[in-house]
């Protein structure tokens, strides 16, 4: 979404919601408030000139360098990001939303990340949602059935995420 | 008191009391396309719901792919959709190259074409056999494994492999095509041509399959919109999209100055319509029926497609070009990219640090969102309407569970 | 034979009979694993021919003729597994029902006018009614399986099945009504002489109920487009989803049983039953009173008939399971209830009506040449010299050397002496 108006429009209507952007890129995209976010999809949805009405693809990228040397030549912190890929059916564009949320929410080890979810905005996330939460760890709050989709349901561990170890063992079963 | 109502015979039609019952459809089941598992809740033949539970074939092939260089993860994108191997490997390639900014050669575009329109042709022939196989019926699925099978025939001639190709790749392709091989896909196509009157005989016109599938499984756009499904199964609701028109550049600019129309209802009329059976009057838009034909009209529109690509491919005189090195560094940033592929929009997401191993792969499945949607569609309808109705989204678990 | 056991050798009358009905039994018995045997193969050279694929080619030979008797050591060899949950009695019992169901109806088959295992004066109804306790078997398996798929099945085969019976009874009642008898030797007597005096050309509506019953025949049977009971993309395999080895083998018996059975009976009821298109024996001057060895040939000539019969009535469900999905379960209530059995009902006053206004055919002597030869026929060996003309030189009745007694009764005779065993005889 190349647009020029267009993330003027989106700070009008939900002024406080954009924490940056880059239209220059291969990709344009977004950068929402996690706060923001279930907020900046309806509005997309429901409100914008073009109205979103596809939620694509959601995507979490864990960045963590578990190698301490290379962690300290990296030029981010630590942090993982949600990836939403919307896509307008009628105008025939596509748009990326990012957020930024902490690896682990206040920083404690264990305790997951937390994000609104857009399953009231769009049906379809329901099943992404999960995926995300099984396999990168995130929770979305306001889901209506957040549980694993991919991963058996006594699984432990975020698969995706980039510290995850696999387990030596799962019912009987040699992991590594 | 007690007495009386002992003796009202109403009540005892109160004390016959029917439960709703959990049946447990799949993993291993004969017709759930692989290993997905469908708690259906019933009351007596009627379901009234039906979870769908995934992950049988789950592999990560997304953390496999954060280990390897974007060329090493081509294998694993062929045991995704591998029904379709060479459009997957057509969509992670390009998405590699888009995020690289490279661009192929003229021969090697149209080469690409041809051959992911044969996948096409090959992925639409199962869906259909294997439809057939649902509503009971075996002979169609032989038939359409027995024209299938010349396409494998001619895939392993141009690139060694019958089902999992690695063919097309990023920068172009492994090998340009054997002497020869142009000649015998078209031999193909002149037998194939005629064969396809016999499916619909078989299939799409047959009242029994009528029968079974107009008014089934109704999906109205805004529903296949809102849970993101695409291919087939978006259009059989009448919703005019195809990434190969509308999709990003690097992917359209693929089928430039292609002629073919989008397989949609317009109008209340198919294109060309006149050249194939008319719909039945039963039919209503987004039901199974229509996701069957639209596949039916695809195989056609990819017939078409291939001889335009033979003809151009044969026109290009230049090289066909070398795919990028194995270890080739992406520059870093990420890119997305969906492109149509036979089960509806497959995406393919690359995040690069700018070393030769990306920094995080992701696969939008498509059949994963089509899935979705079932305990939307399967509300209500008899058992027998399950499969039928799972069987026109057109799912391959691979490609769902990654 | 219990007339040649008592009489010649003298046996006491009880273990005559016991030893007859013994002889009748395993040979019906051989007819119906033979012929499971042979279906077998032949459905699966069929379905291979249809679907372009070549099918058994290698087991005893070129044509894989021997691929049933395989498949069949290597059922005996299989465990009979019966899931934890199970009835044991129930689910042990449930094949050998369904598979006594289909044998029982064999018994009052005619498949030449004296080959029969025991002729019934209420043929048609025993036939009809012991078919129909197949079903039983089907849903003591389903109910006993503790599964719930088998449950589906066998409560969609008793839907089904309980539902056809109705249509497919007043298919069997026009013939019946026609020939003024339940008894299958009688009717299928009756239908001697000429293709056209086959019940399925004796008016337009036996012809439209012919295919009336058709439908429902295989329906009954449990055959595709109606296989909802073992529908294998719904129900896994239905009824016999738990069952293995050689009990699992019982239903396939059972079914093929069946399937031989509705089309032997279609023969009988609407085909003529074991009389050619053509009256060779009759033009050839073959008769009942051309002597016995004469005779026996006849009847095995009729035997060939019907079993052809049969046979392409069964290689036509084939050919249908092979070429049509599946209906579903309120479809084929659907067929049963709004088009099966109004049409039939129809079918059957029309011919009702069609006797009331021509009962001697439209026009007598293209309806019914072959009349005059009928009666003769059944007149016996003393009552051929009469309206036999042309064919008829005397016959002289040669008493059989094995049995010492005419081997043919008459129809009055033989009705009255109904209880004899004549298989073999």
């Amino acid at each position: 979404m190349r647009g020029p108006g267009f993330l003027e429009q989106l700070e009008t209507a939900l002024p406080g919601s954009v924490a940056g952007s880059r239209l220059d890129a291969l990709d344009p995209w977004i950068e929402i408030e996690p706060s923001r976010l279930v907020d900046v999809c309806r509005w997309l949805r429901e409100k914008s000139e073009v109205r979103f009405d596809a939620l694509e693809c959601i995507t979490a990228i864990d960045w963590f360098e578990p190698d301490s040397k290379k962690a300290a030549k990296a030029t981010w912190q630590p942090h993982t990001e949600l990836v939403y890929h919307l896509w307008s059916t009628a105008s025939r564009v596509s748009i990326v939303l990012k957020v930024k949320l902490p690896r682990w929410k206040g920083d404690v080890p264990g305790q997951l990340p937390e994000v609104g979810s857009v399953t009231g905005v769009w049906r379809g996330a329901n099943w992404h949602e999960r995926e995300v939460y099984d396999l990168s760890g995130v929770w979305f709050t306001g889901h209506p059935d957040l549980r694993r989709i991919l991963c058996p349901e006594d699984w432990e561990g975020h698969p995706l995420r980039k510290d995850y170890e696999q387990p030596l063992e799962y019912h009987g079963i040699r992991g590594r | 008191m007690a007495q009386l109502i002992d003796d009202d015979p109403r009540i005892i039609e109160f004390d016959v009391r029917t439960d709703e019952m959990l049946v447990n459809m799949g993993p291993q089941h004969p017709s759930t396309h692989g290993v997905l598992r469908l708690v259906l809740r019933t009351d007596g033949e009627i379901v009234s719901e039906v979870e769908p539970h995934i992950g049988y074939l789950h592999r990560c092939a997304e953390k496999i792919g954060e280990n390897l260089t974007a060329r090493q993860w081509i294998p694993y994108t062929d045991r995704m959709d591998y029904l379709a191997a060479m459009n997957m490997n057509l969509g992670w390639s390009l998405a590699v190259e888009k995020l690289m900014q490279y661009q192929v050669s003229e021969r090697a575009r149209h080469l690409r074409v041809l051959i992911a329109e044969m996948g096409r042709i090959a992925s639409h022939l199962v869906g259909m056999g294997a439809y057939g196989l649902d509503l009971g019926t075996f002979s169609p699925f032989l038939y359409a494994f027995r024209e299938r099978e010349k396409i494998l025939d001619l895939f392993e001639e141009a690139c060694g492999a019958r089902l999992t190709y690695s063919y097309i790749t990023v920068g172009g392709l492994t090998a340009d095509l054997p002497p020869g091989w142009l000649r015998k896909c078209e031999d193909f196509l002149d037998q194939f041509e005629p064969i396809i009157k016999e499916y619909h005989a078989l299939l799409t016109t047959n009242a029994i399959f009528v029968k079974r599938t107009a008014n089934i499984g109704v999906m109205s756009p805004e529903l296949a919109i809102e849970y993101g499904c695409s291919g087939p199964v978006l259009r059989g609701s009448g919703v005019d999209q195809d990434m190969r028109r509308d999709g990003e550049s690097i992917y359209t600019a693929m089928y430039d100055g292609y002629a073919f129309e989008v397989a949609v209802m317009k109008n209340g009329h198919y294109p060309r319509d006149h050249q194939y059976p008319p719909v039945p009057a039963d039919a209503v838009i987004g039901d199974c029926w229509h996701r069957f034909f639209v596949r039916m009209l695809e195989v056609v529109q990819s017939m078409d497609l291939v001889r335009q690509s033979i003809d151009r491919y044969s026109a290009c005189k230049g090289p066909l070009g070398e795919p990028v090195k194995l270890t080739e560094k992406i520059p870093a940033g990420d890119a997305y990219l969906e492109t149509e592929c036979p089960k509806g929009q497959m995406g393919f997401y690359l995040v690069s640090d700018g070393s030769a191993i990306p920094w995080r792969v992701r696969a939008r499945s498509s059949s994963f969102s089509n899935l979705a949607v079932t305990h939307e569609l399967c509300r209500g309808c008899l058992i027998a309407d399950v499969p039928a109705i799972v069987g026109s989204l057109d799912i391959v678990m691979g490609e769902i569970d990654r | 034979m219990a007339d040649f056991l008592i009489n010649t050798v003298g046996l006491p009358e009880w273990l005559a009979w016991t030893i007859t009905a013994l002889v009748a039994a395993a040979l019906i018995l051989n007819v119906i694993a033979g012929g499971a045997l042979v279906f077998i193969w032949a459905e699966r050279k069929i379905a291979a021919r249809i679907q372009d694929r070549l099918g058994p080619t290698r087991t005893g030979g070129r044509f894989g003729w021997l691929q049933s008797l395989a498949d069949g050591i290597k059922l005996l060899a299989k465990e009979d597994l019966m899931p934890e949950g199970a009835d044991g009695m129930l689910f042990r019992l449930a094949p050998y029902i369904s598979f006594c169901a289909s044998f029982c109806a064999f018994i009052a088959l005619p498949f030449a006018f004296d080959f029969v295992g025991q002729r019934l004066n209420v043929g048609v109804f025993f036939v009809v009614a012991v078919l129909g306790l197949e079903v039983f078997g089907v849903i003591l398996a389903g109910y006993a399986s503790a599964s719930k798929w088998s449950l589906f099945g066998s409560m969609r085969e008793a839907a089904q099945v309980v539902s056809y019976e109705v249509p497919l009874g007043m298919c069997v009642v026009v013939p019946v009504m026609l020939a003024g008898s339940m008894d299958l030797v009688t009717i299928a007597e009756k239908q001697s002489g000429w293709l056209s005096s086959w019940y399925l050309f004796h008016d337009p509506f036996t012809f439209v109920i012919f295919w009336v019953y058709v439908t429902c025949a295989v329906a009954s049977v449990n055959r595709a487009p109606f296989d909802l009971a073992e529908a294998e993309s719904e129900l896994v395999a239905g009824f016999h989803t738990e069952y293995s080895g050689l009990r699992w083998s019982f239903f396939f018996m059972a079914e093929y049983g069946s399937m031989f059975l509705v089309s032997a009976l279609a023969a009988v009821l609407f085909l003529g039953g074991w009389n050619g298109p053509i009256p060779v024996a009759t033009l050839l001057g073959l008769s009942e009173g051309t002597g016995d060895t004469a005779n026996y040939f006849v009847r095995l000539i009729g035997c060939g008939n019907l079993l052809l019969k049969a046979t392409l009535g069964v290689l036509l469900m084939m050919w249908v399971r092979w070429t049509l999905p599946r209906l579903r379960i309120d479809q084929v209530m659907t067929t049963c209830l709004k088009y099966c059995t109004p049409i039939a009902a129809a079918m059957f006053a029309g011919a009702m009506l069609w006797q009331l206004a021509f009962p001697g055919g439209v026009v007598r002597g293209i309806s019914r040449p072959a009349g005059e030869i009928r009666e003769g026929w059944l007149e016996g060996p003393g009552g051929l010299s009469a309206g036999r003309g042309a064919v008829g030189a005397k016959p002289t009745a040669i008493p059989s050397a094995a049995t010492g007694t005419p081997v043919v009764p008459t129809l009055e005779s033989s009705i009255e002496s109904r209880d004899v065993v004549k298989v073999g005889s």
